[in-house]
């Protein structure tokens, strides 16, 4: 047994609109204060006031929102009395509105407490309104809340089924001001999501097709948007890829990846699309050196298993590459995996994102200190628990080895 | 060496010791202090509700027996579900977290600390899969 979970999902250019057809008394908008200096809040209160609803402004979420902070933005939700939350921004403010929603409707519980195995009875109070500004977590249209636990640096994986949105609204027009790092680093999200989410041990029927769609999107559209943030098409299509990622793994659930993208993250502040993208294809080669092999699956729909001339989105093969494939299609799905790996990388390494973590500046010295750190995080992530190939201790720590160097994984 | 019958006291020995000799389950499991009844509740051949505590410490198990009369301990953490389900956990054919998710086992006790020790439940898993058993059937 298991479950399909969405939101109702309001899309495409001038989505946020529909704000305007909403029936409610008052409105709380959980964002961070870039979001009201670009006039991001300024939109969403005018939808909001056309349907004479009242708002207030919890702008204060920051990245890796905090425990703390979410307690502070409860205790403003239970001042203000609102029918509905609406989370505007990134996958932050975004999940703080839901673990805030948690808080306001069961002040009895912790919001590190928040968990998926039990009832928590939301919708009594108020419902949850999701408004993405990047195209990369996914947040909108997921229940996975991830927040900071700053006193042990260290990242929580939370959420339950019912923390789920009422209602998203993926509307591009919030895109268009995300520069090209952070284009690159959201799209990457999305890329690991969708990958990890396809290739899960929870993998099903309902959430492979999603994952699939959002890896070709990713593929076609995230150079182009990296290139040129004004091509509305390719932000378009990312946005939507990030909603499509977000609710193919939420239903399948991601792995080693975030796993470890969430330890690493924690302990050195590196961007959580960068992060989880940059383990990616370590652990696709871990899991393949395991026998699994359901990535391979990949390279054909998005068309990187394809011969040189018909492969135009990507840079053309060598004569003979380094796993003795020539030109043609590889015939093997150990040889289709490798390529996938190898696509991904040159996907990281067009839109100068970091394939290995010495490229971030750390220090070697510096990561071995928090080798056992990071270690303790990964293994107790959440995320781990599908991995299709699970490592033990041993063999995660030579997987962030490995990606220090930037070492093929040969074990 | 005798199968062991699932949820007999032999199997539970046989788990108390498989959990002291895992390295991998004392290091996944350091910072675990609570211990547990693990229900197992009639259905099918099973005809009677069986409670195996576990007394789980910093890595180790402390004290593992099955109990007659629940009412003898108060653990932190109580995880319940029909026979079928625990055949298919032990035997690695449902993840017990999906298990839990998806309401096919309940667990009672400190979310937060089941939240952070994942990889403690997944060792516990492995060391039941490590048991030579046999399942009433």
């Amino acid at each position: 047994m298991w479950f399909f979970n969405s939101p109702e999902v309001a899309f495409g250019e001038d989505a946020l609109s529909y704000l305007a057809q909403l029936r409610g008394r008052r409105a709380f908008i959980v964002t961070d204060p870039q979001m009201a200096q670009f006039g991001f809040v300024d939109l969403v209160q005018q939808q909001l006031t056309s349907a004479s609803i009242e708002t207030r402004v919890f702008a204060e979420v920051e990245p890796e929102p905090s425990l703390d902070t979410v307690r502070r933005g409860a205790e403003y939700l239970r001042e203000f009395e609102p029918d509905w939350i609406i989370g505007l921004g990134g996958g932050s403010a975004m999940d703080a509105a839901k673990a805030m929603w948690v808080l306001y409707e069961r002040p009895d519980l912790s919001p590190d407490g928040i968990s998926p195995l039990e009832y928590l009875g939301l919708g009594k109070k108020a419902r949850l309104i999701t408004i993405p500004t990047t195209s990369g977590t996914g947040a909108e249209v997921t229940w996975a809340i991830v927040l900071t636990d700053r006193a042990e640096d260290r990242k929580l994986g939370l959420g339950s089924r019912e923390t789920l949105a009422s209602l998203a609204i993926v509307d591009p027009v919030f895109a268009l001001k995300m520069p090209p790092r952070l284009t690159a680093d959201t799209g990457l999200d999305v890329l690991t999501h969708a990958v990890e989410g396809y290739c899960s041990n929870w993998h099903n029927d309902f959430a492979d097709g999603l994952c699939l769609k959002a890896i070709q999107l990713v593929f076609q559209y995230l150079p182009q948007a990296y290139a040129d943030g004004s091509n509305m098409e390719a932000r378009e299509k990312m946005h939507n890829a990030a909603a499509i990622a977000g609710l193919g793994f939420i239903n399948s659930m991601t792995s080693l990846a975030h796993a470890m993208g969430h330890s690493f993250g924690a302990a050195f502040h590196v961007p959580h699309g960068r992060a989880v993208s940059l383990f990616l294809p370590y652990t696709i080669e871990f899991s393949a050196n395991g026998g699994h092999h359901r990535y391979g699956e990949i390279t054909h729909f998005v068309g990187v298993d394809e011969p040189p001339a018909r492969a135009p989105r990507l840079a053309p093969w060598p004569e003979q590459n380094e796993y003795g494939h020539f030109e043609g299609l590889p015939s093997t799905p150990e040889s289709r995996t490798r390529l996938l790996v190898r696509a991904i990388r040159e996907l990281e390494t067009r839109l100068e994102s970091n394939t290995n973590v010495a490229s971030l500046g750390i220090s070697r010295s510096v990561y071995n200190e928090s080798m056992n750190t990071m270690l303790d995080h990964a293994e107790n992530d959440t995320s781990i628990v599908p991995s299709p190939r699970a490592p033990d201790r041993t063999e995660l720590q030579k997987l962030f080895e490995y990606a220090y160097e930037g070492k093929p994984i040969d074990f | 060496m005798a199968k062991l019958l699932f949820g007999s006291p032999e199997w539970t020995q046989a788990l108390h010791d498989e959990l002291n000799h895992s390295p991998a389950y004392e290091q996944a499991a350091k910072n675990w202090e609570g211990d547990f009844y693990f229900v197992i509740e009639p259905e099918g051949p099973v005809t009677e509700t069986t409670y195996l505590y576990m007394d789980l410490w910093h890595g180790k198990s402390r004290d593992a027996r099955v109990i007659q009369d629940p009412s003898q301990k108060n653990p932190a953490f109580i995880m319940s579900g029909k026979y079928s389900k625990w055949k298919k956990v032990v035997t690695s054919q449902l993840d017990p977290i999906q298990a839990l998710m998806t309401g096919q086992m309940k667990l009672k006790g400190n979310m937060v600390m089941v939240m952070k020790n994942v990889k403690a439940a997944q060792e516990i898993v492995r060391a039941c899969t490590r048991i030579d058993t046999d399942f009433p059937a």
